[in-house]
């Protein structure tokens, strides 16, 4: 790549000629400070915190969008540029709602930070903040505006990185807010519950609906039997909300702290996740060898379910019927499980832990209730476990490691790969393969379905069946993906869709991480190399030979597709619209 | 610029939809037609009410909340119908330094209705307007398509009989 | 589609009817731009018609609607050129008296003396063209404006109209007009200065399969008409110069964003582009040459915001327009992402009358820096108010107290307003400034798109630089901190000081947050909302320690600020100010003196108009 010379501060750096003043800085161990700027999603030049000053330009610059040049002399701390931006944090908090003590992200406030940073006088410019309705229908997603700092960070994910766009910019000057049309509440909306703008805002303005003090009442009722599961991703992230390095395994530990808050049993998703296989690898199967609906797509991402049933109603059949691994945790749990010990499927509380938003709104889906109750009482996010942890008082980083609760402590190494984009794709074809082939496979990887790009292709032999395979994540994605099908320019057997960009390891209700490190470090990469090294590392690979999903069809499902399975196991969609 | 959704009873017509949907079909695969799109929709049914903005959503193709952020960025389009007698008053620099304020602050006091606002009986809106190019009149007010210049504050009475 | 000898006879044919010597018939023409009509002045024309019609005069005598002929304030004019070449303006018209000078001047060609301008103006004479209103203007810009009748391309024709987009289509390489403009000096009109034929060789030097040439019609400075009279008088003097620009940078469409708030200028743009398009002056090969160029109108919806470059192109993407980063610059990437030249419709104004008259003959008006002339929407506190067009270089003094004719009612003059939101006062002191785009600058305002409003001792500068900030925080469009919040911050601190309540270290503080807004604003609008502030800190600041220490409003404008006093001395305690004060304020009993307790008053004035023995003042 074309270098430039530049100098930063007085002295001499050499950059790529592709890299913004931002980003050039960043390599010259430089932070500039920014609001708005978010790599890859949005760089609109409106906050104006990372303006520096260039020698020979007119007016300060703004750093994260403009391109250095050769010869260029960059300022970035002139007495000047300090005195901009603490009047620039002053100005923000002259409208802004003030509460730290007890806001949501105080200590992981991109804002909070700032003005701690640059020493604001918080009443330097006082004024009547502006009044603003909190938005709390939707029943994942709390919008705060009196917080707002109108970076619009989330407006580009929602619109751009998800391809919705449910909210905007409202109104004009100095009334401007972010808001649905017509105000109207985020519940009556096409909002799909993804949390990608709650994982896009760099301040306590939007954040999940707390479902925790629910799940601290339920453990400390007697009458009640607690349990939980915990998603692929979750390990795989949790270890963010107590200051690990993104891409930390924590399995052991989030296993013990699990524990010691007290569930009645502390269970493995990787064991539904591999059982959604088996039922997904039959269903495809069966499909494809007796001309059923295909393309069958994937239905464990109750964001891109609900982004389905409002966007492309016409594809909700090839939707499979599966229900996602945390539903059927449940459904197992409150039918199988309870019978076998004797519980009334009425005292057990079921929760789940994990890294989405949408399984908030999953969990109170019509036709979920194997039980005839709903199968899932409560669903908390990452984000939401790391404060239960912190406020039992919990050790985290010094806990030993424990193991998940039998029966249900096992995952093969493909339900482990569930949290990335591309996993369930392996995990299904590692299945399919086999049902079709009848032998094991020699090779378990499939390479060309991994990785974060947003659209995958790849065609496989299943012995002298082809089939041709697609992965999107990112309903962006999606959309140009179910476009071109639609419009008969692509054809595919088998597709998978994530609403989140990367896959659930990306998810809405994943530890924040602060623009300073999502403009860096690619998360999304080094998150899903803890669920590909523990999918390697794992002996069983392959769902079907997960021993307690083997268990369970011997004594209870008979078999993949059987009448009980689907009773327990299979749902149904709806047209939604817009 | 704060606007207030709509707080009338939509009643939109067939009819009108017809000749909005024709309007749609008119810009088809014009680039950037939102805007003429938004003008002729509000001289149809007089302003851009949720109906009119679905529709044009589901025919557009682009998603309400953009449309309504557009809706709402520009003082034009209205959320609200407009009261029979629509009246304006400049407050371009004009028509300000020749005293326009006195002259709005008179309107506002006789006919009970807040800048921006319709009275409740739908009889008239008050806008403040921002200099309608006749500043050689000053101070300028306009009641529906009538222009009166030089307009005195002590000339409303008068001036309002005639609505 | 028309060939150029079918031009050139058009020309010549319709030139007979037009103000050029050698006409055989009467022309009157009625002012009808936007003011001429609000002061009815379609009752005038239809009252003329209708006098010719009944003397049969309709054969020998043409008339027509024009636009903006210049002195607003005696709208609606009328003037006649009689076939010997003399011209006659008559002012302040009704339909009664264009009745009596369709008899009198029309039929018997005897001037009605008393309704002339010279009547009306108190000069001796009976042409607009005599008046010291006139004598410093040069017309170029407005060249057409008031003469020729602006929905009738023949007319425009006429007037030489179309004949240099047919030299620089048949004869001029793109690269050598664009030197051409370069050299002749023109800057843009829209506000900036920058210079036009350089950002026409920006446009140029990008290469793309597809550009696109805008013209700024947006006008949102209050007070600013100057764009709307070209409009409406000569629209095809913009077309043709678009086509020139599009020919330039290798551009074949072009799109003219303009006010909704201007109706009469939409429909005669309307009827503008049909008419060229029906001549194959617009179009598919223009003038028999392989050169294609289309115009498109769009209008804006009330966003002042609009008129900023970006904003102006994004809104014409159907977007909230809201402005964009620069770089990259439109030239490179505009419109639909192709590269885009926007120019003022001012600018283009210039464009045809440079290239049939020359570098040279353009060069001639001005100064070293600003060649040219600038029109000007000179109102507020001044007796003529109207367009005036003026060679870069002229006075302020010139243009207030020669052309403007002064101040009304023998008031004093206290400060000039150019630039609008973005401009600054210019205080009495510096009077004698030449106006052109550099000294503007230097004395803290700037020449903006050309509102010249005038004020006198009864405006008080605080509450002018809080109109201004009223407007630019309604304007802005919100999208960058310093500007969505900075400026309402500093329009509080204004309402602060103008209700008393104001503290000497606001004066500063004001300061620091206005060089921080212009520093750290994403667009010019929030780049320059804070001049007003500045400018009139820097020049009045006496007004704004008046206001803080003293507490008093010199001007007497600042309402919280007056008191109602009633003159013992003058009061006869006929108690008719108590019985019209609607807050109980004053006090007294019948035949003794009142009182006004300013606790309770709430300054609406109703007493003062009410006493019919002067007995109360405001202070
Ligand atoms: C807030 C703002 C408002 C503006 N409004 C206008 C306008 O109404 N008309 C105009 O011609 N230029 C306006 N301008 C200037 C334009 O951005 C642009 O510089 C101009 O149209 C370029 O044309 P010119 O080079 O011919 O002057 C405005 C600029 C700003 C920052
Ligand atoms: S958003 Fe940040 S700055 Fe604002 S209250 Fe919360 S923690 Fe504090
Ligand atoms: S650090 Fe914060 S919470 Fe603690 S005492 Fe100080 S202000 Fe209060
Ligand atoms: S949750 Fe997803 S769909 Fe809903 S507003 Fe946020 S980004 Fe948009
Ligand atoms: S809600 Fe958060 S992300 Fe969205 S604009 Fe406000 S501060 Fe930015
Ligand atoms: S991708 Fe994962 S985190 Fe995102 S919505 Fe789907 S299941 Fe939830
Ligand atoms: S300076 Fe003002 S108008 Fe310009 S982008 Fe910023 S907020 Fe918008
Ligand atoms: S109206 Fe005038 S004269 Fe009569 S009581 Fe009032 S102040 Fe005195
Ligand atoms: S100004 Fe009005 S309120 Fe005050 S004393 Fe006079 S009438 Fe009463
Ligand atoms: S303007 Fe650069 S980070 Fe906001
Ligand atoms: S300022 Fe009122 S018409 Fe121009
Ligand atoms: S003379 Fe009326 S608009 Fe100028």
């Amino acid at each position: 790549m074309d270098n430039v010379n530049i100098k930063i501060n007085g002295r001499e750096y050499q950059v790529p000629k592709t890299s913004t003043i931002l980003e050039a800085a960043r390599m010259a161990n430089i932070h500039i400070p920014t609001l708005c700027y978010l790599k890859d999603i949005n760089a609109i030049g409106a906050c104006r915190l990372c303006l520096v000053e260039v020698k020979g330009a007119r007016g300060m610059v703004t750093s994260c969008v403009t391109m250095v040049n050769e010869g260029m002399e960059v300022y970035t701390n002139t007495s000047d540029i300090l005195a901009a931006r603490k009047i620039n944090l002053e100005l923000v908090l002259s409208n802004h709602n003030k509460q730290c003590l007890s806001c949501i992200r105080s200590t992981s406030c991109e804002l909070q930070k700032l003005c701690n940073d640059y020493g604001v006088d918080e009443d330097y410019f006082t004024s009547n903040e502006t009044e603003t309705k909190k938005d709390e229908s939707s029943v994942s997603i709390i919008r705060d505006n009196s917080k707002c700092i109108l970076c619009r960070r989330c407006v580009a994910a929602c619109g751009n990185v998800q391809g919705i766009g449910v909210i905007g910019a409202n109104d004009r000057g100095y009334d401007t807010h972010i808001g649905s049309a017509f105000e109207m509440d985020l519940a009556d909306t096409s909002c799909v519950n993804c949390g990608q703008c709650i994982v896009a805002c760099p301040v306590g303005a939007l954040y999940e609906k707390d479902d925790t003090q629910e799940v601290f009442d339920a453990l400390a009722d007697p009458q009640k039997h607690v349990a939980i599961c915990t998603a692929p991703s979750v390990r795989a992230t949790l270890g963010e909300c107590f200051g690990y390095e993104p891409g930390t395994e924590v399995e052991g530990k989030m296993v013990a702290a699990l524990k010691r808050l007290g569930f009645d049993g502390v269970y493995n998703m990787n064991f539904t996740a591999d059982l959604t296989i088996v039922e997904e690898a039959n269903e495809f199967v069966e499909r494809l060898t007796n001309g059923g609906k295909l393309p069958l797509i994937t239905s464990c991402s109750p964001g891109w379910v609900k982004y389905c049933e409002h966007y492309f109603p016409e594809f909700t059949d090839n939707l499979s019927t599966c229900k996602s691994p945390q539903q059927m945790f449940g459904a197992i749990y409150k039918t199988y499980y309870a019978q076998k010990n004797g519980l009334d499927p009425k005292d057990i509380v079921f929760v789940s832990a994990i890294p989405c938003t949408a399984k908030k709104f999953e969990v109170t889906r019509e036709d979920q209730s194997a039980a005839g109750i709903p199968d899932v009482d409560i669903a908390i996010t990452t984000r939401e476990l790391g404060r239960m942890i912190d406020k039992a008082g919990i050790d985290f980083k010094s806990l030993a490691d424990e193991d998940f609760d039998a029966p249900f402590m096992e995952g093969s190494g493909a339900g482990e790969i569930f949290g990335a984009t591309g996993g369930v794709m392996e995990a299904a074809l590692r299945t399919a393969a086999e049902t079709v082939l009848g032998k094991p496979l020699e090779r378990v990887d499939f390479e060309d379905v991994r990785g974060t790009a947003g659209i995958k292709r790849a065609t496989y032999k299943l012995g002298d069946i082809e089939v041709r395979v697609a992965i999107a994540s990112g309903l962006a994605n999606a959309k140009r993906l179910l476009t071109r099908i639609r419009e008969g320019k692509e054809h595919y057997d088998l597709i998978e869709i994530m609403a989140c960009p990367g896959g659930c390891i990306n998810g809405g209700g994943q530890p924040t991480q602060p623009a300073s490190v999502r403009n860096t470090v690619n998360l999304r990469e080094k998150r899903a190399d803890v669920l590909y090294s523990a999918d390697s590392k794992n002996v069983i690979r392959k769902s079907h030979e997960n021993s307690a999903v083997k268990m369970l069809y011997d004594k209870f499902l008979e078999k993949p597709g059987s009448k009980k399975a689907h009773e327990t196991l299979h749902t149904k969609y709806i047209k939604r619209g817009l | 610029m704060k606007k207030n959704p709509t707080t009338v009873a939509f009643q939109g017509t067939a009819e009108q939809e017809e000749i909005l949907l024709s309007v749609i079909e008119k810009y088809r695969g014009v680039k950037g037609s939102m805007m003429p799109i938004l003008q002729e929709a509000q001289e149809i049914y007089g302003y851009l009410p949720i109906e009119v903005q679905k529709i044009i959503a589901d025919n557009t193709g682009v998603s309400l909340a953009e449309i309504y952020g557009i809706v709402s960025f520009y003082s034009q389009f209205m959320l609200n119908p407009k009261g029979e007698v629509s009246i304006s008053v400049c407050l371009g620099t004009a028509c300000y330094v020749k005293g326009s304020q006195d002259v709005l602050d008179k309107i506002k006091e006789k006919i009970g209705v807040e800048t921006g606002g319709t009275s409740p009986d739908g009889k008239y809106s008050l806008d403040a307007t921002r200099c309608v190019g006749a500043c050689g009149l000053a101070p300028v007010v306009i009641i529906n398509n009538d222009v009166y210049g030089r307009v005195k504050a002590d000339e409303i009475d008068t001036i309002m009989t005639k609505y | 589609m028309k060939t150029i000898s079918d031009i050139i006879e058009i020309k010549n044919i319709t030139k007979n009817n037009i103000s050029l010597g050698g006409r055989q018939k009467t022309r009157v023409v009625v002012g009808m731009a936007t003011c001429g009509i609000a002061a009815g002045a379609q009752s005038i024309l239809t009252a003329i018609n209708d006098e010719l019609k009944k003397a049969k005069l309709l054969d020998t005598v043409t008339v027509t609607q024009t636009g903006c002929i210049g002195i607003c304030q005696y709208e609606p004019i009328v003037e006649i050129y009689d076939n010997d070449g003399r011209r006659t303006t008559y002012v302040n018209m009704t339909a009664d008296k264009a009745k009596r000078i369709s008899s009198e001047h029309i039929k018997d060609g005897k001037i009605v003396s008393e309704y002339t301008i010279g009547a009306a103006n108190g000069e001796n004479v009976t042409s607009l063209n005599d008046t010291e209103f006139m004598k410093k203007q040069k017309r170029v810009a407005l060249r057409n404006c008031g003469i020729i009748d602006p929905e009738k391309i023949d007319e425009y024709i006429a007037m030489d109209g179309y004949q240099a987009l047919h030299k620089v289509i048949s004869g001029m390489e793109p690269a050598e007009l664009i030197q051409f403009i370069l050299d002749s000096g023109l800057r843009g009109r829209g506000g900036a200065g920058f210079p036009t034929g350089l950002k026409w060789r920006f446009a140029a030097a990008s290469v793309s399969d597809k550009k696109y040439v805008c013209c700024n019609a947006d006008e949102g400075d209050p007070g600013a008409f100057m764009d709307r009279s070209i409009l409406e008088g000569d629209p095809h003097a913009v077309i043709e110069a678009m086509a020139i620009a599009g020919y330039a940078i290798g551009a074949d469409e072009g799109y003219i964003y303009v006010r909704a708030e201007y109706p009469t200028a939409i429909s005669r743009l309307t009827i503008a582009i049909e008419q060229a398009k029906s001549y194959g002056l617009l179009g598919k090969g223009i003038l028999g040459t392989d050169f294609n160029f289309d115009i498109t109108l769009r209008l804006g919806a009330g966003a002042f915001v609009c008129g900023e470059e970006t904003a102006l192109l994004t809104s014409i993407e159907g977007k909230r327009g809201e402005p964009r980063l620069r770089p990259p610059f439109p030239a490179v990437k505009g419109l639909f992402g192709k590269p885009t030249i926007l120019n003022n419709v001012e600018t283009y104004a210039n464009i045809t009358p440079i290239i049939v008259n020359g570098v040279e003959w353009f060069k001639s008006m001005g100064t070293e820096k600003s060649k040219g002339t600038k029109v000007f929407a000179l109102g507020g506190k001044i007796t003529n108010t109207g367009l005036v067009e003026i060679p870069m270089g002229t006075t302020l003094r010139e243009v207030v107290e020669e052309i403007g004719g002064g101040i009304p009612e023998g008031k004093k003059f206290k400060a000039a307003q150019t630039g609008g939101p973005s401009g600054g006062c210019i205080p009495a002191s510096l009077i004698d400034t030449p106006i052109e785009y550099d000294t503007l600058v230097a004395i803290g305002s700037m020449m903006g798109s050309g509102g010249l409003i005038v004020m006198d001792e009864d405006n008080c500068m605080v509450d002018i630089a809080r109109f201004f900030l009223d407007f630019t925080v309604d304007e802005s469009c919100g999208k960058c901190t310093p500007c969505r919040i900075g400026t309402r911050r500093l329009l509080e601190i204004l309402d602060k000081i103008i209700e008393g309540n104001g503290e000497l270290k606001d004066i500063d503080k004001l300061q620091e947050l206005c060089n921080y807004i212009s520093r750290a604003s994403l667009c010019g609008l929030g780049q320059t909302a804070p001049n007003p502030v500045l400018s009139t800190i820097r020049y009045f600041n006496d007004e704004y320690i008046a206001h803080i220490t003293e507490k008093r409003c010199p001007s007497g404008v600042c309402k919280n600020l007056l008191r109602y006093i009633i003159i013992e001395d003058k009061c006869t305690g006929c108690s008719a100010c108590a019985r019209v004060c609607p807050a109980d304020a004053i006090s007294g009993e019948i035949r003794k003196k009142y009182v006004i307790d300013p606790a309770k008053c709430i300054k609406c004035g109703a007493c003062m108009e009410k006493c019919r023995f002067g007995a109360i003042i405001k202070r």
